[in-house]
């Protein structure tokens, strides 16, 4: 499992990213003559420069500096993730451990089968429906996450729960999913029957010996997922006319605004790593081996 | 007629003792998952390929004095804001994405494999370099990788089918390559290397038969995600162009308008993109079940 946790989260991906943006940037930059009278090296280099200290470039549609554009719309992103995320990890867990504690009764179907449905399909199309639904028919939540300037934070919770809910139901099958097989494997392990014939309570053996095993490889799919999540981040926010960073890089692409692009994408990459590090502490703090042998 | 003969109903010209392909076919047709994914699955087909021989109004054609029509007994699923019938515009909608999906998930097939057959047998360095680069790939969202693409060659159906065919490609890579690395161990191929057979015969007329089963697995997945993507892709509209009436693009040149109560110019198109893709992750899993029972 430790070996898998490796190979599923190392913690250089993130920054290999980069090399394929930055080629991309190159490639970019390359077919629409943006200063190619420079080499590309020297180019990539001063950008990457800039960018360190904080200098993203100018946009060329608003002809202001990137960076309070990227700033702005990252938080607005974070916070719709923040959102799904708060709702769909404590729910997926949930609905993963409950169907494998129900193994093959109707609930674990209806939550599989549900789960790996809702899973497949769009973020569009769920969130067409939930619109449609939730939106247009029973007047519940507001269509479009935009919020009046100056709204506290409950109001933009509510103006945010349509837009994350595609994102939660994706999220929903294979965290779900995940619990599940992971709950099944650690109901079948040895060491779960060896707590239960040491004569534990049944409660006691899910909570201190099922569970801290069986949810290992569920972190490592969240991390994985988030990459996921970026990519449906852009969709949403197009579908609700969110002004995150999905959006952003959305309408910095058709109007060929290459430093609002690169700007937009190396700020994901980043993000990407640093979600895949956190993973990577989490998975770590909550692996009973790896503290054992701190104790000791 | 002798009684060797094999029945009709069988598809492939099978050798005398039962081959293990139909014993998976025999799997496939008594498992309910995969035959109610196949029956949407071949609607879709029908639809796509005779639609528009039997919708009742042409898809591309506008009536300006009967826009925004409501479902009725003339327009059954309403009328879009150009006045032409939905109905017809869904049941023909499923053409081009059943054109750039199949397509996409193919090129990703043909190079995945042979990407995978390759890292796989050298193994070494070969494998070392290609699957990081392969791991790093696999970690940016298909949608960014189209964006980027699209922006810069311009967006066309071949694009489509180029960005989607080579993101799914790693994927089934890293499939054909673990199936390749148990397979190599095998005597077969040490009696080829006896044999003195190059490596491209070992790999290509040797192993790949053998690893078959689970790039056909792969397959039928990767393209379930490869309709999801060409349908996000054209929601976006870096995708299929217009005037195609495809499900995705329709949704976007509409879904402004939701706010308004005009459901039915978005409400079935999104039903028809749900309803095929979880017709193919039906067929996938029917797929998989066949070769892992």
């Amino acid at each position: 499992m430790v070996f898998l946790g490796g190979q599923v989260l190392p913690g250089n991906v993130g920054r290999a990213i980069l090399g394929p943006f930055a080629d991309q940037r190159a490639v970019d930059a390359l077919n629409h003559s943006l200063g190619v009278d420079r080499p590309l090296l020297v180019q990539y280099g001063t950008w990457i420069w800039n960018f360190l200290h904080g200098d993203m470039g100018t946009s060329y549609i608003f002809r202001a500096p990137v960076a309070p554009f990227v700033i702005d719309a990252l938080g607005n992103s974070m916070k719709l993730a923040l959102v799904a995320f708060v709702l769909v990890v404590p729910i997926g867990i949930l609905g993963g451990v409950i169907a494998a504690l129900n193994l093959n009764r109707p609930l674990d179907r209806i939550i599989s089968l549900g789960g790996l449905s809702v899973t497949v399909l769009p973020e569009f199309v769920t969130g067409i429906i939930l619109i449609l639904v939730f939106g247009v028919w029973l007047r519940w939540l507001p269509i479009a996450a935009a919020w009046p300037k100056g709204a506290g934070v409950l109001t933009q919770l509510y103006y945010l729960i349509l837009p994350s809910l595609p994102l939660f139901l994706v999220l929903f099958g294979y965290i779900a999913r995940m619990a599940r097989s992971g709950m099944i494997e650690a109901l079948d392990s040895d060491y779960t029957r060896t707590a239960v014939l040491k004569g534990l309570p049944w409660r006691t053996v899910i909570w201190r010996h099922v569970l801290r095993n069986a949810l290992l490889p569920t972190i490592t799919v969240i991390a994985t997922q988030t990459g996921y999540l970026i990519g449906g981040l852009v969709v949403i926010e197009t579908l609700f006319r969110y002004q995150g960073i999905g959006s952003l890089i959305f309408t910095a692409a058709r109007g060929k605004d290459f430093p609002m692009l690169e700007a937009g994408i190396l700020t994901i990459g980043i993000v990407y790593a640093v979600a895949t590090l956190v993973a990577d502490f989490l998975y770590s703090v909550l692996n009973p081996r790896i503290r054992l042998g701190a104790e000791q | 007629m002798s009684a060797t003969d094999t029945p009709a109903a069988l598809p492939a010209p099978d050798t005398a003792r039962r081959s293990p392909w139909g014993e998976v076919l025999h799997s496939l047709l008594r498992s309910g998952t995969f035959l109610t994914g196949l029956a949407i699955l071949l609607f879709w087909v029908v639809c796509a390929l005779f639609g528009e021989h039997f919708v009742p109004y042409d898809p591309l054609d506008a009536d300006i004095i009967n826009t925004l029509a409501p479902p009725s007994a003339d327009h059954w699923f309403g009328t879009d804001q150009l006045g032409r019938d939905v109905f017809s515009r869904v049941i023909v909608g499923s053409r081009d994405i059943l054109t750039v999906a199949p397509l996409a998930t193919i090129l990703a097939t043909i190079a995945g494999t042979a990407l995978g057959l390759v890292i796989g047998y050298f193994r070494g360095i070969v494998d070392d370099i290609v699957s990081r680069v392969l791991e790093a790939f696999m970690a940016i969202p298909v949608v960014i990788i189209a964006l980027l693409a699209i922006v810069a060659l311009g967006t066309s159906k071949a694009t489509v089918i180029v960005v989607i065919g080579l993101s799914f490609a790693p994927i089934i890579a890293r499939t054909v390559r673990s199936a390749v690395l148990a397979e190599r161990e095998l005597d077969y191929v040490a009696a080829a290397k006896l044999r003195h057979e190059g490596a491209l015969h070992t790999m290509f007329v040797e192993i790949l038969p053998n690893v078959i089963p689970p790039i056909l697995v792969e397959t039928t997945v990767r393209l379930g995600y490869a309709i999801f993507a060409v349908a996000t892709l054209s929601f976006m509209g870096f995708g299929i162009q217009p005037p195609s009436p495809d499900w995705g693009l329709s949704i976007s040149n509409n879904y402004g308008m939701i706010g308004g109560g005009f459901w039915w110019t978005v409400l079935f198109d999104a039903m028809a993109i749900a309803s095929l893709v979880i017709g193919v992750n039906l067929v996938a899993d029917g797929v998989h079940g066949a070769f892992n029972d």
